[in-house]
């Protein structure tokens, strides 16, 4: 990779979302599993679903801080590093992330202190509401941040302002309702409980195979396989979704997920494996299925998936039309006031306008796009397929673990309906070493859809190098170094207390269990 | 849509400037006792139990306390996104320093306390000092350089560009105004500690409280004194349409001595900000050293609204000056968001605002008492 600007913010914005998603999903899930246990507590009285509770939230709590710490580097990040960016589409991304302020992080953020320090100072169901207004919290976090995120996907509700020289909000409503959005949301969300059931299910597993604590570990398991085995489901039937919302939305992703160099006829195959080949734009050593990509991508047996080759003929295209669009843009700009515009140069933007963001993919080799070679453009269209083999692979390594952890929460359901679960060490092992597994699938899902949306930030409106700051590389070097030095620092600790903490286990209650077995004579609290 | 022209462009830009207003005051009076505390941690506890009070009782309400700053971050992005994007990009180094020190913050408050070592836990106070003090300083430091004017500039596509250095923030006006950030957050760190603890500590929260206070009216005053007589402002010299395209690039603007104070000079009554920010600070000195419990914070809150409110009425309409191309300058005519997206954000700010409030003053009512040793030497109380 060159030093340049560009994939110097590109590498800092990376490192630092990756990150961040560590903490996330295990913050999304463990808050939705503590006021499940919670729940259970509180109706039946039973003081061991309260012990469960206070164990795995101090986990929750020590995975919580980090997801914070790095939270806040983000939301400042995207004006430090990309404040064209910032500039051009604030009018619409900012909003999702104001609202998520307002609405998301100071329901999670306020009862989270409740959470660790109300147990003595709230009666049972006041305590059960302050988890609860944490669960909800954070999981309406995800769903602002996603619309934010959806919207650079499918940017919908928006039109170019002349006057300002930025996108504008025409329809919020189309915002909210963006379907990449709300898929993304179900997908991501899922994604995060999937990780928490895994997480819940991997250290039970252990205490098993220690023979410690083994009630409150066969109990937290229980409720982690069925909560895991419905999370897996929904992760993979809702991932299908987002892969058919991109043949919409993102035709030269899905292309570059598939490695599809050209258009095949209806129902395309599959490419189950192979090694996809940029430069010869072929896929060696591929093993096809036929018809199921036709499946999966349109949902019909029908309808044809336009291929790489193509899709960059139409990008030349677009790219064509962008250059009329630019030319009429600083026209509208010459003219100084409305009245002024000349007739033409404002039907031919409101004939172009769309196709703007195609122009600014020129500046990478020309100041003007108006002057652009023909090899140029070329070059340009060409720029629009991301890395192919990456966006291949990952995706199958995504893909293939899904379908894993349906069998794994499959299976301690089962044992756990016949109540067998510490019957087979072997299995036990097997939950134990699959806990990094969800996070890997969650970051190979970020590195699908953020680097399939390549070269562009915002999908057909923005391209990514356009998008920077006007900073000096040794400038942004310095705070990747830094990020990096805080981030690795801070993580070696976190995995510290965590295993400390798991090593220690559980805190004995002390209060004999005998008493408050019947809810009817708990005492209240 | 028809019903955001209930509204008109102008007014709601003067109204988002005010909630501007309203989110740094809401966070420099809610997040500042905590980053106060932070600074007066390894000094007010002498020992690890002393430090653990002091931490205790910013414990559960730091983290909600810090989502005023996120908010503040996220509503400039939504409401003034050239100011989002100019600010942050252009004080690039500095926002990397309050962000690594903030990072420290949440970690520090969690993780200090899970291990016995003193080498582990006096590692993590000055962490905490760190995440106190150097985001106040930078804070200060950065209000001081927007008195100044930033030198910043357009370009015809809007494009940023930023012709400082780091060290050119460290100038002798913005240190000043950092120094006086750091004093009225330690100010108010103080008055929350003289209230939420007892006896030594408390009295030594109101010693390092009171001396702060004063510091921070000295400052104050000298900063109001400075900028009178030696820092020019800014004024618009061409046609003010509130409703017009947010294009900073379509006016023009002069640097002119006492620019800054013309605005008191047309309505006098706006002295009360400076007089509150005065009277706040003298009172919250007084209130500490009677020993009253929470009459300190709540002057403290009054002084600290009178010293931000005061920035910002002296620079009205200006956000954000240029001191290398006056017409790209930052105000509230020609910066802001769309009509729609200012609209909509008002409606759900108006909503949900409210019902902020509502809990998170329910949650300090949950909470209310003094934090002593002997609860956070009890195992079960989950203290950190
Ligand atoms: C799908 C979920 C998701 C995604 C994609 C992101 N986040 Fe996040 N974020 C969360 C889900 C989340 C969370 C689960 O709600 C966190 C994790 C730990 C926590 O405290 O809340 C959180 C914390 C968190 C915080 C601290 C909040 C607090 O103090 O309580 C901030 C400021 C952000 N995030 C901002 C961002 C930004 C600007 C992102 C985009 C680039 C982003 N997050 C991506
Ligand atoms: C926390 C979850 C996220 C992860 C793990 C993630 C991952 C990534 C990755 C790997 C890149 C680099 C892509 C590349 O340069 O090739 C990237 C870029 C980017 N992402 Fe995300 N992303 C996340 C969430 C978001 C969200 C929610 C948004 C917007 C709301 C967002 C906006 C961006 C921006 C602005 C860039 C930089 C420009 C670019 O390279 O496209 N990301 N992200
Ligand atoms: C059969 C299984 C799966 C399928 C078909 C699938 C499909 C997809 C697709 C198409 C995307 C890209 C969406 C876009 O381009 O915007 C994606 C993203 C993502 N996936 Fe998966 N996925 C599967 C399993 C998983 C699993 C098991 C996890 C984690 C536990 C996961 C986590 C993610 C995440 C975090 C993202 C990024 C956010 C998003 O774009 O929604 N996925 N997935």
């Amino acid at each position: 990779m060159e030093f340049d600007i560009v994939s110097l913010s590109r590498l800092q914005f990376a490192i630092t979302a990756l990150y961040h998603f560590l903490f996330v999903p295990l913050t999304l899930g463990l808050s939705v599993l503590l006021a499940i246990m919670e729940t259970v507590y509180v109706m039946t009285g039973r003081k061991i679903w309260r012990q469960m509770t206070k164990f795995w939230g101090t986990l929750f709590g020590i995975n919580f801080v980090m997801g914070v710490a790095t939270g806040i580097v983000m939301e400042f990040q995207f004006g430090m590093n990309w404040s064209y960016y910032s500039h051009y589409v604030g009018d619409i991304f900012g909003a999702p992330l104001a609202i998520e302020g307002l609405m998301a992080f100071f329901l999670e953020a306020t009862f989270v202190g409740l959470f660790f320090f109300g147990w003595d100072k709230l009666s049972k169901l006041g305590h059960l509401v302050a988890t609860y207004a944490v669960a909800a919290g954070s999981n309406f976090s995800a769903l602002w941040i996603l619309i934010a995120n959806g919207w650079m996907q499918n940017p919908v509700g928006s039109a170019f302002n002349p006057q300002t020289m930025r996108m504008e909000i025409t329809d919020f409503f189309a915002v909210l309702m963006n379907p990449v959005a709300q898929a993304k949301f179900v997908h991501t969300v899922s994604a995060g409980y999937v990780t928490a059931a895994i997480f819940v299910l991997g250290v039970s597993a252990w205490y098993l195979l220690k023979g410690r604590s083994t009630e409150l570990a066969k109990r937290s398991m229980t409720v982690a396989a069925s909560f895991g085995l419905a999370a897996s489901l929904s992760v993979v039937v809702l991932g299908d979704e987002s892969g058919y919302l991109s043949t919409e939305h993102q035709k030269m992703k899905l292309a570059a997920i598939e490695a599809m160099w050209n258009t095949e006829p209806a129902p395309a195959a599959f490419t189950a494996f192979g090694f996809p080949d940029q430069e010869a734009r072929e896929t060696h050593y591929a093993v096809h299925i036929p018809m199921v990509m036709g499946l999966i991508g349109t949902r019909s047996l029908t309808t044809p998936i336009p291929g790489i080759n193509q899709l960059v003929a139409s990008a030349e295209d677009h790219i064509r039309k962008g250059i009329v669009a630019y030319d009429a843009l600083q026209k509208i700009r010459a003219a100084g006031s409305e009245a002024a515009v000349p007739a033409e140069a404002r039907t031919a933007f409101e004939d172009n306008g769309r196709w703007l963001g195609y122009a600014l993919l020129l500046k990478r080799y020309v100041d003007d796009p108006r002057t652009a070679t023909d090899a140029q453009i070329k070059a340009a269209a060409n720029d629009t397929v991301p890395g192919v083999l990456p966006l291949f692979w990952s995706f199958r390594i995504m893909v293939g673990l899904g379908f894993f952890f349906i069998l794994l929460t499959a299976t301690f359901f089962v044992l756990s309906a016949r109540r067998a679960l510490d019957h087979h060490p072997w299995l036990l092992r097997v939950a134990v070493f699959s806990i990094p597994l969800p996070w890997i699938a969650a970051e190979l899902g970020w590195v699908v859809a953020e680097f399939g949306r390549q070269p562009w930030i915002i999908e057909g409106v923005l391209p990514t190098a356009a998008a920077v700051s006007n900073l000096g590389a040794a400038t942004v070097l310095t705070t990747i170094v830094g990020f990096v030095v805080i981030y690795t620092v801070l993580i070696i600790i976190e995995m510290g207390l965590m295993l400390r903490a798991i090593k220690q286990g559980p805190e004995p209650d002390t209060e004999p269990e005998a008493i408050l077995a019947s809810p009817t004579i708990a005492p209240a609290e | 849509m028809i019903l955001s022209e209930l509204i008109d462009y102008g007014t709601l830009r003067l109204i988002w400037w005010v909630l501007l207003g309203v989110l740094l005051i809401g966070f420099a009076a809610l997040d500042g006792f905590d980053l106060g505390v932070g600074m007066l941690l390894p000094f007010v506890g002498r020992n690890d139990i002393e430090r653990r009070v002091v931490i205790n009782t910013i414990g559960p309400v730091w983290e909600g306390n810090q989502v005023w700053l996120i908010l503040g971050g996220g509503a400039i992005f939504a409401a003034w996104p050239p100011l989002y994007a100019v600010s942050f990009s252009g004080f690039y180094l500095a926002m990397f320093l309050i962000l690594a020190a903030l990072i420290l913050r949440p970690v520090g408050f969690k993780y200090r306390s899970k291990r016995d070592s003193m080498r582990w836990r006096s590692g993590w106070d000055w962490a905490l000092f760190t995440g106190g003090f150097v985001p106040a300083l930078i804070f200060g430091v950065a209000v001081g350089n927007v008195l100044q004017g930033v030198p910043f500039r357009f370009a015809e596509d809007m494009g940023i560009f930023y012709e400082g250095s780091f060290f050119g923030l460290l100038n002798p006006f913005a240190l000043l105004c950092g120094l006086l950030s750091v004093s009225m957050l330690v100010m108010h760190g103080s008055a929350w500690l003289a209230l939420k603890t007892d006896g030594k500590i408390s009295w030594r929260a109101r010693d390092y409280g009171s001396v702060a206070a004063l510091i921070t009216l000295v400052l104050y005053v000298a900063a109001g004194a400075i900028l009178w007589a030696y820092i020019s402002g800014y004024r618009i010299t061409s046609a003010i349409d509130p409703a017009g395209p947010s294009n900073p690039l379509l006016k023009t603007v002069v640097a002119e001595s006492g620019a800054w104070f013309a605005n008191y000079a047309a309505h006098p009554w706006l002295l009360v900000a400076p007089a509150l920010g005065i009277i706040g600070t003298i009172a919250t000195f007084l209130a500490l050293r009677s020993g009253a419990e929470i009459l300190p914070l709540l002057t403290g809150k009054l002084a600290i609204f009178g010293i931000i409110s005061s920035v910002g009425v002296s620079m009205f309409p200006f956000i954000l000056p240029s001191s290398i191309d006056a017409k790209s300058s930052l105000t509230v005519w020609d910066s802001s968001s769309s009509h729609l997206t200012l609209f909509i954000m008002l409606v759900v700010t108006v909503i949900f605002l409210p019902i902020i409030v509502a809990y998170t003053s329910w949650v300090y009512h949950v909470l209310w008492g003094k934090v002593d040793a002997a609860q956070v030497t009890d195992k079960s109380s989950h203290s950190y």
